[in-house]
This record gives structure tokens, C-alpha cells and sequence, in this order.
């Protein structure tokens, strides 16, 4: 088996971002004539065949949310492309927008020829300014050579694309909040149910997917839903596209099949090439901020979406941040509930206020001064903030802490005794 | 429940139990006897389950679900109080009550607070476990009608949801994220410099002691001390069938005479009833309404009782201002009057009255305070209570109200008909026009006195009534949603009323910001059901038929719109700015 691929990511770095003429000569387009022909039904199979599921890391079944969109009744419909790409550690999206944008295109048009949907919304992330403008000109593109706007080529149907931003907040990228963001409302998620695929945009039914997912529709079409799924594994269809960076040798945007172990994507010298100035691996931390930390023991585990989650870890965003022996792991935590501390968004309790006392006892531990009963604190405020909070941020917001916590129970138990067997906090 | 509703079976706690599709968790739960805890939760309200604490544990499921919003589904076992959700719940309080500054004892909710209620319900004891952060914000107490003290917010989002949503004042929002999170004004502004139109319904479902009335009950002790005062008091149609709630009477409970008795016992020289000033407002209003449709005047007209509503439409549509009557409130009918014609038949001066008002309302505060309402050459109010201060003051007195003789008010401002107490709820100044305006106008004795298509909480209701040949659409709205709704459409040109009676508040009066806090839909039923009927009990049901009424126009006013009626009873409205 091959450890990288270029199905999704063929494109990057060989078709002039936004040129049509080229990106057709490369097959691009051909998958959206090929829509234009099927029929909805046809094209879902195919899309359910694939086993692709949602990449921007919530890996549910794309093909389930599109079924279940079909069966949706009312119209319009809207087809929105999360490109809020927040979660630390990741810029795939990034790559996929600035190297291809003519691909997530084409996923989002043929979306709207299966929804019969006219407007089609990309929220891209406030600091990714340029891209905007980038994409902006791929859109325009586009639409002058026929393959977006009205009558797209011939065939009657048309499909408008608009851009919309944010200014930054990573709870946009929580699909209810980024439609509150694009409607206008302040960022913050929204009840549910009613689910999106119901009362999304402009309280209309409403697909969203991620970047990546969208650029994986075309290449779905053109081989066909079950040899895309045939690359993966039995739940993990097709290829991902993985972020290593931290102490890795080789930082980088990476395009593997499923199946491959996290010792490949960590050393392999093709992928990551291993650890930076020779150190030691110490843990590397899966899916962004929001997944699990994972200990060397474990590099032998198939990178799928069901073998991680068996060993406690999940593929998430496709960030693969990698930490050598000089980082300490507590010292490492602290930055991680820093930034969940920066982004809750404030309206529910838990997260609000769970994280900030979380974050107030790992600040106390990385100072020497935590005791036992602040230990026992922390993990009664990480399960509530776990099981309570209102959406996924807060959800999430204590997975790192509670997995590294597990593998390195000993340098905890060494800050309670005032030592930072890495050196790095000042006890 | 409707016909085609299907009943969904599940189990709660090892209870099997059978409700209607469409109910949530927390609904079906008490139905086996089982009372979730909530915090953000307000059955009028929309849901927004960002508190949390409702939290339950379903069978096979991992997360938990919040109760409030969750509804059932077939087959589904609850478990509302297993261990984890119990130390989860706990949690939430004490993160809760980490940010809060727990100054019970000094606070106007204390004994009447949900956060105090829980907290004391789940056990939760001051473990000084997590950090303490209390901020430590200004309070905004300028405005004179209601308190904001920040410090004590502990972000449910009630306020804003009623500011916002049922009201679309959108004087108090949320604003930044995270620690800075804050449920606050636009910018931070004090009330008095935003939207806010005073009408209290933040104040009437904020469950801790973060938003409150201005207490004016220490200037009302004040007076009744100084023996040179002659000190009145009138109270509001609506405040008979709410003040039993303070002291353990049935909602809707009609206690007019302990009412009274307690307010003479409290030390007032006088009791008389804005239910008699009521009948004066309709033969006023409805003449007003007489003299438009006779004379190609503005129309609809629309009716001008509601302070929070006449600050309403001076704010957001400024525009629309002709069409409000010019009549005064029966507040301040009575407040003009008090200082004439009771002064000059009593022969007191009016410098030494003191003219109190027991209300439903903070915002009638304000309109006490409005600069032009000295028609009667003094304040024509010179305070106003809510019905809380109302209680608060039978409490400090150390009256026991429910055991108090039952009296009745003073002669002659405390004569009224059945038309002036209906004035508490929603649909009521219609149907008290109509009874005398179709008297008026057709010369015709009026036999079915019940106007039942404008009755009730809906939000908007219609009528068309038959003037001896001239069909007059009214229609009635409660609730500021449904004003802006209505004024768009008149707006629009597309609205063909003659006659619109708004009240600020939803369900009007009987919710009315100064009400005691926990009314909620159902109260606001029984007490309109209340004031029904007591209208219904009453010989005399018209307000141009109240014989107190009708001498004091012979005596001293003269004709209904004449010109001492024209300088006591009526006033002017002021456009504002939406700052």
C-alpha cells in the first residue's frame, strides 16, 4: 500500500490556481458534467458509496447528510463550505483554497445540482485575507468560462457563489455559528435540533461541509464512490489530508490513505521524516487542540477513523502536532486551554466559566502550587465541561488534558512535587 | 391536545409515562413527580439551554441532554438524578456562584431568588474550592425606574431574550465572549441613554437580584410621616388580582378589599381607585375617538394608557405619533384631578397632597416624572410603587394581609364601573370604549356588554363592531413584537382600523413590569379571569353610567373634551432619538 497518494491534493502545485483552462485539461470539470447528466439520487449514491465523512473533524457520514438533506422537502436550499479553518495545527483547507480552488468549486456546484440550489456560501476564515482574493478571482474565472452562474454549461441550472468572512472567532467554525456569522448575528451556535440540514441559513435547509470534503466530491465522480472508498479502510473512505507540524522533520500538508499507522505519517521519510534534530518523540497531539494526545506506544495504530478511536484518539481536522522530549507536557496543556479559554464564546456556562477554572489550576500546577484536592478539582471540572457544555467547543475543550493526562500521569504527580522533569516550567 | 398529536411513552427514573409528542424532558418529568432544576429556563420564553444545569443522563447515550431542550422520543429512559449528572449540576452552581457576590442579605430578592433556591435545594455549601472572581461593576440606578446591578447577572440571558425578542426594544443584548462575556447595554451605556422604554419585563423574569425596580417605597414612608401631608393613594385595576400572589393567595385571587384595608392601615389619608380615573379615561378617549371618526380625523386612533408603550412609539416611530390619543393615562387623569377638584371639594391645598400610585409598572414611574404632567399647577403624581413595593411595605408594616377586614375605598375617586377594572388586562379600554362609545353614538341601549373576540393573551386580536350602520374595525395588541407589527402595517397603509389599543406588556397590566415576580402565562390567565370576573359582578358596567363620574364632569369638568377637560386630561407626546 502506497503511503502517500495524490487524489484530493492531485492538483495542488501542477494547475494554476483559478485557471480553468488548465484545471479542465487536468480532468477538472469533467465530474460536474457528469452531474449535470445523473440524477440526485444517482449522485448521493455515489457519495454515500464513497464512505466519505465530514473532514473538518466531526467525521460524520457525508453521504448520510446529503440523503438526509434530499428527503428535506422545502426550498430553497443553501450549500455553505466551511472554510473557517481555526483548529491550531491545521491548514490543509489552506492548501486546498490557495493551490486548487477550482476543485472545492466544482464539489460545492455539483452539491448545488443535487439540492437544486442556486446560492452557494464560502465562509472563509478572517486571517486568510489574501485567499479571499484568490478565490475570489477562481469564482470569477468560473463564471466567465461557463462552469458557475447562470445556465451553467447549457444545462439550465444555475449556481451562484459568494464569499463571506469572518473576523477570527474559532467558534465560527462550528457550522450553526458560522451561519449565525453569515447571516449577520454574532457567532455563537445555535440550539438543536432543529439540525441544519432543517432550519439552516436564513432559517432555510442548509448543507455545510468542509473544505476538504467538498474536494472530495469530484474525484468520488470521476472513480466512482466505492473505488475512492476502496483506498481507505473498511469505515474510512479515500484519503485524508494530514498537517504535520511542531518538531516534525518535514512540516507539511501531506495526502495519505487511510491505513496507513501514525509511525508512517510521524517518520516515514516520504511524510513527516521523523523528529527534528534527532530528539525523541514524545507525544504528538491528533486532529488539532480539540483531539487527543497520543503517546509513542501508540505509533503503531491505523490512521482511521475507527482504529483511533478505539485507542482514544480521533483523526479530527487531520493535524498531526508533533512534541519531542524538550516540551513539557503540563507546560504544553497550559497553551492548550489558553486558547480554548480565548475562544469559548462565553454564552453557556460550563464552557465559560469550567475552562477558566481549568485553566486557572493548570496555571497553578505549572507553578508548583497546585495540590492534590486541585488535581481532583480539575477532573471534576473536565468531566462537567465535557458532559455538559453546549456545543462542541466545550465538548472538546478538555480531550488534551484528560488523554495526556492518562499517558503521563507521572510528570503531573513530578509538578505536584514542585519538579518539571522537562525543565521548562519555572516551579 | 390536538387531535392528530401522538403520544409518546418513556421512562423517567424507572417511571413509565405517556405524553403528547412535542414535550420536552423537563415538562414530562413532572409528570412523574420529578422537578428538574433550571436556571435560564422560562416557560414564556424561548429556550436557550446555556445554563446547563437541567442536565439529564439517557440510557445508552454518552452526553448528557439538557432537559429543557430535549424533547421526548418513543422508548427513551431518563435518569434525572443519577450521580454524575447530580456532581455535574453542582458544578455548574458553584461555578456559578464563583462569580457571584453572594451579598444575600442586602439584596431586594432575597427569600425570592432562584439562584438562592437551588443552591439551598442541591446543597451546594460555600466550598471556596475554585476561584473566586467577582466583578465588581457600577450600579445603574439613575433612571428611576429600574435597577441594573450587573454584578449580580449571572448571564441566563432571560433579559435579553425578553428585550429582544418579545419586546424588539433590544435595549439590553450580549456582548464580547469567553470571561469577558456580559449580558449589557449597547456599549455599555446606563438605561437612561439607550432604547429602553422602562416597561420592567427584564425585571419580571431576571431570577436573581440583577435587575430590579427603583424603590421609591422609603419617599412614600416619608410622606406619611410628615403630619402637614395629606397623603392619597390609587391603585391600579391590576394590582387587586396580583398582590394576593405576594401573600400566598391563589393566582388571580380578587383582594380588593384587604387591599384597601391594608393601604388605610399603612397610614394613607385617602384610598381611592385609578378604576374610577379609568371611567374618565373612556369618556375622554372615546369622545376623542367620537370626534376622529366624525370629523376626518387621524385614524386609527390608538390608545395612550401605556407608559412603556408611549416611550415605544416616541422612539421608534416617531412618525406615527397623530395617532395616538391625546388622552392621559388613568394615572395621570387622577394625579391632574387630585389636585383640583378632590382639593377644592375637600378643601385641602393641593401643595400639602401627596398623590401616590400603586401600579403594575416601572415604567409609570416615568411617566409620573414626565416634565409636562403638572397640568394641575403641582406634580400631578408624586410617586409611584409597584405592586412588589407594594408588598414590600404590608410586609414592613407587619400587616397580615389575607387576615385583614376587607373595606372599601373612599368616596367619591373610589366609585368605578366594571369598564375601569377590566383596564388591568389586555382588550379591556377597548371593550370599555366600545360600551359607551356605542352608547354615545347610536343612542341605543347596549344589551350584550361582553366583547369576547378582544379578550384573551393572544397577541393581536380583532373586532368589528356595528355603529347604527358604520361598521368600526378595532384591533388589540399586547406586547411590543405586536405593536411594531401593527404600526408597520398602518405604516404601510395596509392596516383599515379605526381603533388599535396597544399595551406594552404581554397579556397587559395583569404582566405588567411591577407585577410580583414570577408571573408567568398562567397567572396572567387567572388574573384576567379575575378581573372579568368582578366586571361581571358589577350593577353598573359603563364607565359614562358611573354616577361619580358623571357628577364630577356636571360639577367641575364640564363637557368630556371641553376646555378644562382639554388643560387637566389630555397631553403631548415628544418624538426621541434612537441613540
Amino acid at each position: 500500500m502506497p503511503k502517500s497518494l495524490n487524489i484530493v491534493s492531485a492538483n495542488c502545485g501542477k494547475v494554476t490556481p483559478g485557471n480553468v483552462e488548465e484545471y479542465v485539461r487536468a480532468g477538472g470539470y469533467e465530474s460536474l458534467k457528469k452531474a449535470l447528466s445523473m440524477q440526485p439520487r444517482a449522485i448521493v449514491d455515489e457519495v454515500v458509496a464513497s464512505g466519505l465523512r465530514g473532514r473538518g473533524g466531526a467525521a460524520f457520514s457525508t453521504g448520510s447528510k446529503w440523503a438526509h438533506l434530499l428527503e428535506v422537502r422545502e426550498n430553497p436550499k443553501y450549500i455553505v463550505c466551511n472554510a473557517d479553518e481555526g483548529e491550531p495545527g491545521t491548514f490543509k483547507d489552506k492548501l486546498l483554497l490557495e493551490k486548487d480552488p477550482l476543485c472545492v468549486i466544482e464539489g460545492m456546484t455539483i452539491a448545488g445540482r443535487v439540492f437544486d440550489s442556486h446560492d452557494g456560501y464560502i465562509y472563509i476564515r478572517g486571517e486568510y485575507r489574501s485567499i479571499q482574493h484568490s478565490f475570489q478571482k477562481a469564482i470569477d474565472n468560473a463564471v466567465a468560462a461557463g462552469y458557475l452562474g447562470n445556465n451553467i454549461l447549457g444545462s439550465g441550472f444555475n449556481f451562484h457563489l459568494h464569499i463571506m468572512t469572518g473576523a477570527g472567532a474559532y467558534v465560527c467554525g462550528e457550522n450553526s455559528a458560522l451561519l449565525n456569522s453569515i447571516e449577520g448575528k454574532v457567532g455563537r451556535p445555535r440550539i438543536k435540533p432543529p439540525h441544519l440540514a432543517e432550519v439552516g441559513l436564513f432559517q432555510m435547509p442548509t448543507l455545510v461541509n468542509n473544505v476538504e470534503t467538498f474536494a472530495c466530491i469530484a474525484p468520488i465522480l470521476r472513480m466512482g464512490g466505492e473505488a475512492f472508498h476502496a483506498i481507505g479502510t473498511a469505515e474510512s473512505g479515500g484519503t485524508k489530508l494530514v498537517c504535520l507540524s511542531g518538531h516534525s522533520a518535514r512540516r507539511g500538508v501531506y495526502e495519505v490513505p487511510f491505513g496507513v499507522s501514525l509511525r508512517d505519517i510521524i517518520f516515514d521519510p516520504e511524510l513527516g521524516g521523523g523528529i527534528a534534530g534527532g530528539k525523541e518523540l514524545k507525544f504528538f497531539h491528533l486532529g488539532g487542540l480539540s483531539g487527543s494526545i497520543g503517546c509513542p506506544a501508540q505509533l503503531d495504530t491505523p490512521y482511521s477513523y475507527e482504529c483511533l478511536v478505539r485507542t482514544g484518539l480521533s483523526v479530527g481536522s487531520g493535524a498531526v502536532v508533533v512534541a519531542d522530549e524538550s516540551v513539557c507536557v503540563v507546560d504544553y496543556l497550559k497553551g492548550v486551554l489558553e486558547f480554548f479559554l480565548h475562544e469559548s464564546c462565553g454564552k453557556c456556562i460550563p464552557c465559560q466559566k469550567g475552562i477558566r477554572q481549568m485553566y486557572t489550576i493548570i496555571c497553578k500546577l505549572s507553578e508548583g502550587k497546585a495540590t492534590q484536592e486541585d488535581m481532583c478539582l480539575l477532573k471534576e471540572l473536565a468531566c462537567m465541561v465535557t458532559n455538559v457544555s453546549f456545543c462542541g467547543l466545550g465538548q472538546t475543550s478538555a480531550r488534551a488534558l484528560m488523554s495526556a493526562w492518562k499517558h503521563f500521569e507521572p510528570e503531573f504527580a513530578a509538578h505536584l512535587n514542585k519538579q518539571c522533569p522537562a525543565g521548562v516550567c519555572k516551579l | 391536545m390536538q387531535p392528530d398529536c401522538k403520544n409518546i411513552n418513556l421512562i423517567i427514573d424507572g417511571v413509565p409515562v405517556s405524553v403528547p409528542e412535542g414535550t420536552t424532558i423537563l415538562d414530562a418529568a413532572k409528570k412523574v413527580g420529578v422537578k428538574i432544576p433550571t436556571l435560564c429556563h422560562h416557560p414564556d420564553l424561548k429556550v436557550r439551554a446555556t445554563c446547563r444545569i437541567c442536565v439529564v443522563e439517557i440510557k445508552g447515550q454518552r452526553k448528557y441532554k439538557t432537559a429543557c431542550s430535549t424533547e421526548v422520543w418513543e422508548g427513551a429512559e431518563v435518569i434525572t438524578n443519577s450521580p454524575g449528572v447530580q456532581q455535574a449540576r453542582k458544578m455548574v452552581l458553584e461555578l456559578i456562584l464563583a462569580e457571584h457576590p453572594q451579598a444575600c442579605l442586602g439584596c431586594l430578592r432575597n427569600t425570592k431568588c432562584e439562584l438562592q433556591a437551588l443552591t439551598a435545594e442541591m446543597g451546594v455549601a460555600n466550598k471556596n474550592r475554585l476561584k473566586k472572581t467577582v466583578k465588581v461593576l457600577p450600579l445603574d440606578d439613575c433612571n428611576g425606574a429600574i435597577v441594573r446591578d450587573a454584578s449580580k447577572c449571572i448571564q441566563c440571558g432571560r433579559c435579553t431574550e425578553m428585550c429582544q425578542e418579545v419586546q424588539t426594544v433590544g435595549a439590553i443584548t450580549t456582548a464580547n465572549r469567553s470571561m469577558s462575556y456580559d449580558v449589557t447595554t449597547a456599549f455599555g451605556k446606563k438605561l437612561r441613554e439607550t432604547t429602553c422604554v422602562y416597561c420592567g419585563q427584564c425585571t419580571t423574569v431576571c431570577p436573581v437580584g440583577a435587575l430590579y425596580e427603583h424603590d421609591d417605597t422609603e419617599k412614600v414612608w416619608a410622606a406619611l410621616a410628615d403630619p402637614n401631608k395629606h397623603v392619597i393613594v390609587q391603585t391600579a385595576p391590576s394590582v387587586r388580582v396580583a398582590i394576593g400572589d405576594e401573600f400566598g393567595l391563589p393566582a388571580g385571587t380578587f383582594s380588593e378589599g384587604h387591599m384597601v384595608a391594608a393601604l388605610r392601615r399603612i397610614g394613607f389619608d385617602k384610598v381611592f381607585d385609578t378604576n374610577w380615573s379609568a371611567d374618565v379615561t373612556i369618556m375622554e378617549e372615546g369622545h376623542e375617538l367620537i370626534h376622529r371618526l366624525t370629523n376626518r380625523g387621524v385614524l386609527p386612533m390608538i390608545t395612550s394608557c401605556s407608559p412603556g408603550w408611549i416611550k415605544f412609539i416616541e422612539t421608534f416611530y416617531p412618525d406615527m405619533l397623530p395617532h395616538l390619543s391625546t388622552a392621559k393615562s388613568p394615572q395621570q387623569m387622577f394625579g391632574a384631578l387630585v389636585k383640583t377638584f378632590y382639593a377644592e371639594k375637600a378643601g385641602i391645598d393641593p401643595a400639602n397632597i401627596v398623590s401616590v400610585s400603586v401600579m403594575p409598572c416601572t415604567a409609570k414611574k416615568i411617566e409620573a416624572a414626565r416634565p409636562e404632567m403638572n397640568d394641575s399647577g403641582y406634580r400631578d403624581v408624586d410617586i409611584v410603587i409597584t405592586t412588589r413595593e407594594f408588598a414590600r411595605m404590608i410586609r414592613r408594616k407587619g400587616l397580615d394581609f389575607c387576615a385583614l377586614p376587607e373595606e372599601h375605598f373612599d368616596d367619591p375617586m373610589g366609585v368605578a364601573s366594571g369598564a375601569g377594572v377590566i383596564f388591568g388586562t389586555s382588550g379591556g379600554v377597548m371593550e370599555a370604549a366600545l360600551r359607551t362609545v356605542y352608547e354615545v353614538v347610536t343612542k341605543k341601549e347596549l344589551h350584550a356588554l361582553d366583547f369576547k373576540a378582544v379578550r384573551g393573551q393572544q397577541g393581536m386580536k380583532t373586532a368589528e363592531v356595528d355603529l347604527d350602520g358604520t361598521p368600526v374595525k378595532v384591533v388589540v395588541v399586547n406586547g411590543l413584537k405586536n405593536a411594531r407589527k401593527i404600526l408597520n402595517e398602518i405604516r404601510e397603509g395596509k392596516a383599515d382600523y379605526q381603533f388599535v389599543e396597544v399595551m406594552c406588556c404581554p397579556g397587559g397590566c395583569v404582566g405588567g413590569g411591577g407585577q410580583p415576580v414570577g408571573t408567568v402565562r398562567k397567572t396572567k390567565a387567572s388574573r384576567m379571569e379575575g378581573l372579568y370576573t368582578a366586571d361581571h359582578k358589577m350593577n353598573i358596567r359603563q364607565s359614562h353610567k358611573n354616577p361619580a363620574v358623571i357628577s364630577m364632569y356636571k360639577d367641575f369638568l364640564g363637557e368630556p373634551l371641553g376646555e378644562k377637560a382639554h388643560h387637566l386630561l389630555h397631553t403631548h407626546y415628544t418624538p426621541r432619538e434612537q441613540q
